[in-house]
């Protein structure tokens, strides 16, 4: 596929082509990517139905199959409504700020052992880094649309982002010191062995649970979504928007939940790797049809992110709402301490070597 | 001991995941929801719908101006006025009532001596207008010819219940 766009644009000079082409993956990352948040809003509106006992969308398209399509639609064509003596630029800038991190952030996921975007060896050190940046979405946001809930919003969501990027950051240090690298290729490639037995989430059981944690509190999602709270207050830093600036924040909402489980499924969960891989016999592998669909493949990659979403939005249907300090005791005073214990005991498995994850270091 | 079990419970997320297994089970339960206009729940006979004014069968219509559900009507929503006929009954020449008053408490039917005013099972209608949902004698009467068979079978049925 790369050699022959390759030929085709043989006539540009060379440093045209390798730019096309990673504009060309670009957009074959990110049109699938916004499907699946435009399709993400459907499944939660199916699946919190179900579990609230009702149907959910049902009307547009084969059992509401297009209704994601047509709120889109409905939002592009409704006023963008901007607050008299509110800062215009920075208005307007702001959900971009929020979307565009978690877009980029997809740049290093690898989605199978060859298809990544940049192979960069500070992965993770680059995720950790962008993923910040969204927060800043939320403070202008708040702090252009010239209203004092939005800016009392604004600080509550951002005051919770920045503490739980903290606990967030000491499970990613845990899932550095496994694998001894910070490039995700590397990391997935560290979970190899047997099956899902070798997979980091049992070594690292605790600072899974706590990253996972951590990655509900930062998308601002339930049980963590007082910032919004449609059910008490109206809804924190983007009271003032409306119409496509605020779809773009819950794009953006939707694609850092699809980012979080991608993270996690790669750190975690072993990627693009099969749980069967390496404790079934090879022979199983080279059976036509079932033998690749077992063997590792980006599509496991696409199950365990399903598998993490629905996570989500099984969350959002079970849990009632934190209260604001209960939120910032469960970040600073239980998260941030069991992640330094843990840090401490995986030091000192590591340093045993303990089987079947660190043997071989 | 009593707070380190609470500790160990808090630790291990045991509520969390208990409020888990409840929506999870709930997730797989048959679904409620009626998918309505495809789908209906049953009406009661004594369903208290759109009003109508009844006719006997040979086509005279029952209401003899008696004014008790005008008197009744605790959102003073019917208006009558009546009048002497050739024949010398006393016949309504104006029967109104204004379903934007109306509560539907079904007194009307209730004090009519001649079950001329009911309450039909009709409750899919809109107006365009005021003028729409104001229902004069003629609109009244309109209803209750249309739906009479329907209406007369929901009298039958609760009839030994009276």
């Amino acid at each position: 596929m790369i050699e022959w766009i390759t030929s085709l644009l043989s006539f540009l000079p060379s440093g045209w082509v390798t730019v096309i082409i990673i504009l060309i993956k670009i957009v074959v990352i990110v049109l699938p990517l916004m499907l699946a948040v435009a399709y993400l809003t459907y499944a939660e509106r199916k699946i919190i139905g179900a579990m609230q006992v009702r149907l959910g969308p049902t009307r547009v398209g084969w059992n509401g199959s297009l209704q994601p399509i047509a709120d889109a639609l409905k939002l592009m064509f409704k006023e963008i409504i901007i607050p008299a003596k509110a800062s215009k630029f920075l208005f307007l800038l702001a959900p971009l700020l929020l979307i565009g991190p978690a877009l980029a952030a997809w740049a290093v996921i690898p989605f199978d052992a060859q298809m990544v975007l940049a192979n960069v060896n500070a992965g993770l050190l680059y995720v950790l880094a962008i993923t910040s940046i969204g927060v800043y979405g939320v403070i202008i946001a708040g702090w252009a649309s010239n209203s004092k809930y939005a800016l009392l919003g604004a600080m509550r969501s951002a005051a919770q982002i920045v503490s739980y990027e903290i606990a967030m950051g000491f499970a990613l240090v845990g899932v550095l010191m496994a694998a001894g690298s910070l490039n995700f290729g590397d990391i997935v490639r560290g979970q190899e062995g047997y099956g899902f037995v070798s997979w980091y989430m049992w070594p690292l059981l605790p600072l899974f649970v706590i990253y996972f944690i951590s990655g509900v509190a930062e998308t601002n999602r339930a049980p963590f979504d007082m910032a919004e709270g449609e059910s008490e207050i109206v809804a924190g830093f983007h009271v003032e928007y409306s119409g496509m600036p605020f779809a773009v924040f819950f794009l953006a909402e939707y694609a850092n939940m699809i980012l979080i489980s991608a993270l996690a499924s790669v750190m975690f969960l072993g990627g693009w790797l099969s749980p069967l891989a390496g404790l079934l016999p090879d022979s199983v592998f080279e059976i036509p049809l079932l033998g690749p669909l077992l063997g590792s493949g980006i599509h496991w990659f696409f199950i365990k992110i399903a598998v993490f979403l629905f996570f989500f939005l099984w969350f959002r249907a079970t849990f009632p709402r934190y209260r604001y300090d209960q939120i910032m005791r469960l970040g600073w005073k239980v998260f941030i301490p069991i992640t330094i214990v843990w840090l401490l005991v995986l030091g000192i498995a590591i340093l045993a070597g303990l089987p079947p994850w660190f043997s071989a270091a | 001991m009593k707070h380190f079990v609470q500790f160990m419970k808090s630790l291990f997320l045991l509520e969390l995941l208990k409020g888990m297994n409840v929506t999870g089970r709930y997730f797989f339960k048959p679904k409620m929801t009626l998918r309505y206009p495809e789908e209906r729940t049953p009406l009661s006979p004594r369903f208290r719908g759109l009003h109508a004014l009844r006719r006997y069968p040979n086509g005279e219509e029952r209401c003899i101006a008696c004014k008790l559900c005008e008197a009744v009507c605790p959102a003073l929503a019917i208006t009558i006025e009546s009048a002497e006929r050739e024949d010398g009954t006393r016949r309504t020449t104006r029967y109104e009532i204004d379903l934007t008053k109306c509560i539907f408490c079904g007194y009307c039917e209730e004090s009519c001596p001649v079950d001329s005013i009911v309450e039909t099972h009709i409750f899919e209608y809109h107006g365009e207008e005021r003028a729409d949902l104001y229902m004069t004698k003629e609109k009244l009467l309109a209803v209750g010819d249309k739906y009479e068979v329907q209406i007369a079978q929901a009298r039958e049925q609760d009839a030994r219940y009276r």
